[in-house]
């Protein structure tokens, strides 16, 4: 029963992908679409049978298909688990997959390869499924891959354009950089612990008498550059932004919501390995505290509206590393959720006017939306006041709990962290008066075709606006439900249930302070005083350092890139010629022998009678002399 | 048979031999026309010869002997073709002085 | 029924494809090639089931040589490799004109005929001749049928022959020298002799001359990328599916248990020049203009992973590679038949020339992307499977050594991308991409199947090849 239920999760979206690969064409637009649909609606319903019989059982779920990888003192099987962390994510990857996918019937329905953009997001769930419910580290990897490849394959959707194939490419190999890091953190902890099995590892863990920690810290290490690689952190963080390329819906089901969290679900998931690596866990931190400051600043002066929440994106995701990095899984897992719905209906709110606009991005060409979307205007309203934390919407108390963790811990990443949520408050705030408010910048036509989206885009929209408005209540401060059903994961006592005392309150209103001042100066900036973004050449100072982003892709190409092409040329060029060379050297001197030899061959016959009566006299005196 | 190498006595066979096959190398080496540089040639194997026979005799061993049948038959039959050549080559190029004959030359 | 039966087939095909005329060549030469295919898989079932399917007959005397063949798991393996690839190399030739046909299809039989006999011989100059053998064909076959400029190809194709030649004559020497201490060309006794740890080295260093040249390891690899280019299409993948495998496959079969104690001593030595090979090629690879010159240096790079696991000495590493032969066997057949598809309607092996190709062919596109990610292993195909267990070995060896092999993964994907995006994608071509045929269809859909079904079930080749790894690691670990 429970083999069939996990094999129905995970097969429904292979199929409809399978489906729409080899029928797609032929069955048209809106049917392709509505098996894509259906396909991850499936999923989601047996989902939520799984988390209604994992809440009530309160055990989780182990299912073994077949052994797989079969190496010395290594046994991997084909099996999934699914217990409590990886059905909740399962609830919102196929819940929040399924609005994503009815959104993007509307929203792709003008292109010509629609089916298969729904075969690329079944097939990306079917991974992401895989991924979640792997019961050991390989079955993550195939997910972890598969969905890398999803990506690509999403990102560089419009393959006619090249910068976009570039995106997908960029995406793709940061992640395996990353993936590297990810598959030397198994050879180690697989060669200590001989498993890779998830629940294996974890009694092995604690039943280890002498472990040898250093090592173990490296493969916690190598496997935080795996999650830095899928979750765009420092310095594997480059692609996110890029990979806006993508269509919209692409970016809020993988890049916002679901795939980018998965560096996330893997920390998590082996928590029993990082809490024992205390140095790894302030390394991510450190690093997540950072990726979010930096994200923010750069994100303060971005022009295009997808861009925008990408920075936004990589600086939540680093909040999210920043309470792992403490030890604060439930925490991080609280944030994923909220931040999925939330930023998943903000882009999918960018989506819906950039469809509005036919195409265009940038925030300086839009304004005064409000009017004629608004339905788009106010669930991305709730949703940037989400996200800013303003009280009592649901980013408001995952972010806090963020903050709130940091300063009992580390009062300098506590700054870093909610200097970036104020700096988040405003670029959220900027986003939404460039573009819904005041006057229309755009051009006349465009002006004559606006228009609020149809209600396979709104739907989607009002459901996550919803979401996003009442998620926090899944964990409030002081009586969390989600604290105590992830419990089971942990080792440590879950979440150390902050009393709600002064110091508590007093952060708390310090961050809500914090927020509204974000949101006030974007109000005075941007709607008092009128301002519109300079245009991109009157860029100057540090906001063209801002908005060039750090030149952050210009030093990886001069440092990694460039290198390694001229290496190539270099090799090309000379090295495989001189080997070459050297071969052909070898056949030289043979025959250079041969040309100096064959001089000895005069033609002469009264010269070869004398040099045999030589030869012969030679020998005859040498059988002399030797005697 | 013994009684003739009484006779004469080993030593004078080694001479001639020696005798034969120095005359055989000066030809070879002082002769320009091919015939007669054969004909050397067949000189030496002859001398090698008779010292075979004679040292057959000596010991009282039939190999040599048999050895000799060998080589006069090989040496006939290098004589054949040897001639056969020299002949097509006085045909082609009108001479068989060894002087002219060096297109052999690498 | 013994593994003699395959050869007959293969060899009697050879002479009857030859007889058959130019319209019948290639069907009769894949109808042979088929009799192998089912031959050997029926041989397989055999083993399986226990019976002993090794022939043993003594064939000279003096000096002692036998006819011997030992059909053991390993060599299954690898003759299933060679008999799986054959028809589809010659099926996918099909969609080519060749002038004298029946020459050409012989030639590839004889040459699957040889690699065979090379895989199951048991006795050192049986195999040395079986050897030597599958090089006359490839010969024939890049000089007369190849591509481009005549006098570059003879050139090319002069150096490729002379170079494996000479590197094999150390081979040779090897095998004599070990027949004055055995007084047997047969593996078993080559596998008892007692040899001090100096001779070892030395018979050691003439295989890795034969083998690193037939690999390539670099820097023995100068012929190879000239060669497959110039070579024609299912010449090229005779040579990277099949043929290079010969040399891997001896490195297991000969070289390691014969002188094991050399092997153990200079493993890093050897291990660093695979992984070398490794990063050489993938960055070379970079660069290329030339597509089959690309996918040659690929091939550079893997085999240098492949050869790496198998200097490893642990079983891991041996079943890896050995699994990694067949995946990367499969994977590079299936590149090389793209480019040749490309070819077939652009008329062009160049890069810069093509693009765009994806809106034309999106069937085409989507399989060469399946054996592009194949071939930068992604998990679910076999590759991955195969790469995997190379690198974990690795890992156990040294973990720099897994990290340095392990930029196979980024720098693979970063040249293997770059050509698919210059080759497939970008705006629509102004040339035509006529859609893939049937025949170019059903050979891509064959490999793709095969991958991806080991890719989630590799333990029948698993099981399959352990056995005979666990008994020659026995006689690497005897003393």
């Amino acid at each position: 029963m429970d083999t069939n239920l996990a094999l129905i999760l995970v097969l429904t979206p292979l199929l409809g992908f399978l489906v729409n690969v080899f029928f797609g064409k032929s069955l048209g637009k809106t049917v392709s679409g509505a098996i894509g649909t259906i396909a991850v609606a499936i999923s989601f319903v047996v989902s939520l049978l799984l988390f209604n019989q994992i809440t009530s059982t309160g055990k989780g779920i182990q299912v073994t298909l077949f052994d797989w990888i079969q190496i010395s003192n290594l046994k991997i099987n084909l099996g999934f688990l699914l217990d409590q962390l990886s059905v909740l994510w399962l609830l919102f990857v196929t819940g929040i997959g399924s609005l994503i996918h009815l959104y993007s019937i509307s929203y792709m329905h003008d292109d010509e390869n629609m089916h298969k953009f729904f075969a690329y997001l079944n097939l990306f769930v079917f991974f992401m499924i895989t991924l979640v419910i792997g019961s050991n580290l390989l079955v993550l990897f195939i997910g972890w891959e598969g969905v890398g490849l999803c990506s690509y394959l999403l990102i560089g959707f419009w393959h006619k354009n090249q910068d976009y194939n570039d995106a997908a490419k960029k995406a793709f190999i940061m992640n395996r950089i990353g993936d590297l890091g990810l598959l030397i953190g198994m050879f180690i902890i697989g060669s200590m612990f001989s498993t890779l099995d998830y629940a294996t590892l974890k009694t092995a863990i604690a039943g280890a008498t002498n472990l040898n920690l250093p090592l173990l810290s490296l493969a916690a290490l190598c496997l935080f550059i795996g999650a830095c690689g899928k979750s765009a952190q420092i310095p594997l963080y480059t692609w996110l932004p890029d990979a806006m390329a993508g269509p919209t819906p692409v970016s809020a089901l993988i890049h916002a919501a679901t795939m980018v969290t998965a560096g996330i679900f893997m920390v998590t998931r082996l928590n029993f390995v990082f809490d024992l690596a205390t140095d790894v866990q302030t390394v991510i931190a450190v690093i997540g505290a950072i990726t979010s400051l930096v994200a923010a600043t750069i994100g303060l002066v971005q022009n295009d509206i997808k861009k925008v929440l990408a920075y936004s994106t990589v600086s939540q995701l680093g909040l999210m590393f920043l309470a792992l990095g403490f030890g604060a899984y439930e925490v991080a897992v609280f944030h994923v959720i909220t931040h999925a719905f939330f930023k998943a209906c903000l882009f999918l709110g960018s989506g819906s006017v950039i469809h509005g606009l036919h195409g265009e991005q940038d925030m300086r060409n839009m304004g005064g939306l409000r009017k004629a979307m608004p339905i788009t205007f106010w669930t991305m309203l709730i949703s940037s006041l989400a996200i800013s934390g303003v009280p009592f919407f649901s980013g408001f108390f995952s972010k806090d709990e963020i903050l709130l963790t940091a300063f009992h811990h580390s009062i300098p990443l506590y700054v870093v962290g909610s200097v970036a949520s104020i700096m988040t408050a405003f670029y959220m705030f900027r986003l939404m008066f460039l573009t819904f408010f005041k006057e229309f910048r755009g051009t006349e036509e465009q002006k004559h075709h606006l228009h609020e989206s149809g209600s396979l885009i709104t739907i989607p929209l009002i459901i996550l606006a919803i979401l996003a408005t009442f998620g926090g209540l899944i964990s409030l401060p002081g009586s969390s439900w989600l604290n105590g059903y992830l419990a089971p994961l942990f080792t440590k006592v879950a979440g150390e249930e902050h009393h709600l005392g002064a110091t508590e309150y007093t952060l708390m209103g310090v961050a809500v302070l914090g927020g509204l001042l974000g949101i006030l100066i974007a109000y005075v900036k941007y709607f008092k005083q009128d301002n519109v973004p300079e245009s991109d050449e009157n860029i100057t100072g540090l906001s063209r350092l801002l908005y060039d982003k750090y030149y952050v892709d210009e030093i990886y190409d001069a440092v990694f890139v460039k290198p390694i092409n001229v290496l190539s040329k270099f090799f090309r060029d000379h090295v495989e010629t001189v080997l070459s060379a050297a071969v052909f050297g070898l056949g030289k001197i043979a025959s250079e022998i041969a040309f100096q030899g064959k001089k000895l061959q005069t033609g002469s016959i009264g010269l070869y009678l004398f040099v045999f009566v030589l030869g012969l006299c030679a020998i005859v005196s040498y059988i002399f002399l030797a005697q | 048979m013994g009684n003739i190498l009484n006779q004469i006595g080993i030593e004078n066979y080694i001479f001639l031999s020696v005798v034969l096959f120095c005359i055989g190398i000066f030809g070879v080496l002082y002769r320009r026309n091919a015939i007669i540089v054969f004909m050397s040639i067949e000189i030496m194997l002859n001398a090698v010869n008779l010292l075979f026979v004679a040292f057959s005799t000596y010991h009282q061993d039939a190999q040599g002997q048999v050895f000799v049948f060998f080589s006069m038959a090989v040496a006939a039959a290098e004589v054949a073709v040897g001639l056969a050549i020299l002949v097509s080559i006085f045909r082609n190029i009108g001479s068989i002085s060894i002087d002219n004959l060096k297109n052999l030359k690498g | 029924m013994n593994v003699s039966t395959i050869l007959i087939i293969l060899l009697i095909g050879a002479f009857a494809t030859y007889f058959s005329g130019d319209k019948l060549a290639s069907k009769v030469a894949l109808l042979f090639s088929l009799a192998a295919l089912g031959c050997s898989i029926v041989l397989l079932n055999n083993y399986n089931a226990g019976e002993n399917i090794s022939v043993i007959n003594s064939w000279i005397n003096q000096p002692k040589i036998s006819f011997a063949l030992n059909g053991d798991g390993l060599g299954l393996a690898m003759v299933l490799l060679t008999a799986a690839l054959t028809p589809i190399i010659i099926f996918s030739s099909f969609g080519n004109e060749y002038k004298n046909a029946k020459g050409f299809y012989a030639l590839i039989l004889f040459m699957a005929f040889a690699m065979v006999g090379t895989f199951l011989a048991a006795d050192g100059l049986l195999y040395y001749i079986f050897w030597e053998l599958a090089l006359i064909p490839i010969y024939f076959i890049a000089l007369i049928w190849g591509n481009g400029d005549a006098e570059e190809r003879r050139k090319a194709v002069v150096k490729f022959f002379i170079y494996t030649l000479a590197g094999s004559l150390f081979m040779l020497t090897a095998f004599i020298y070990l027949y004055q201490k055995a007084g047997s060309f047969l593996i078993e006794d080559l596998y008892k002799v007692n040899l001090s740890a100096c001779e070892q080295f030395w018979i050691f260093l003439a295989f890795f001359l034969a083998y690193a040249i037939k690999i390539p390891i670099i820097p023995f690899h100068t012929w190879q990328a000239n060669v497959y280019q110039k070579a024609p299409t299912v010449g090229t993948m005779l040579l990277s599916g099949i043929m290079l495998k010969m040399g891997l496959y001896s490195v297991l079969r000969w070289q390691l248990p014969i002188a094991p104690l050399a092997a153990k001593e200079y493993m890093t030595i050897f291990i660093a020049l695979g992984i070398a090979g490794v990063i050489y090629g993938s960055i070379v690879a970079l660069r290329q203009k030339d597509l089959k010159k690309l996918l040659a240096y690929s091939s550079l790079a893997h085999v240098g992973l492949i050869a790496a696991g198998s200097y490893t000495l642990t079983l891991d590493g041996l079943r890896g590679s050995v699994m990694q032969m067949i995946a990367h066997g499969f994977v590079v057949v299936g590149l090389f038949f793209a480019a040749e598809v490309i070819f077939r309607r652009y008329e062009t092996r160049e890069i810069g020339e093509m693009g765009g190709i994806r809106t034309q062919s999106p069937k085409f596109t989507s399989m060469f992307l399946i054996l592009v990610l194949a071939s930068v292993a992604l998990p679910s195909t076999f590759n991955f499977v195969g790469e995997f267990t190379v690198l974990y070995s690795l890992s156990q060896i040294n973990i720099w050594f897994a990290i340095l092999g392990g930029t196979t993964i980024i720098l693979g994907a970063y040249y293997m991308l770059r050509m698919f995006q210059h080759v497939m994608l970008g705006e629509t071509n102004s040339k035509t991409f006529a859609d893939v045929t049937l025949n170019e269809g059903v050979s891509f859909a064959v490999i793709i199947a095969v991958l991806l079904f080991f890719g989630f079930y590799p333990k029948p080749i698993t099981d399959l090849i352990t056995p005979s790894l666990e008994t020659i690691l026995q006689v690497i670990n005897k003393n």
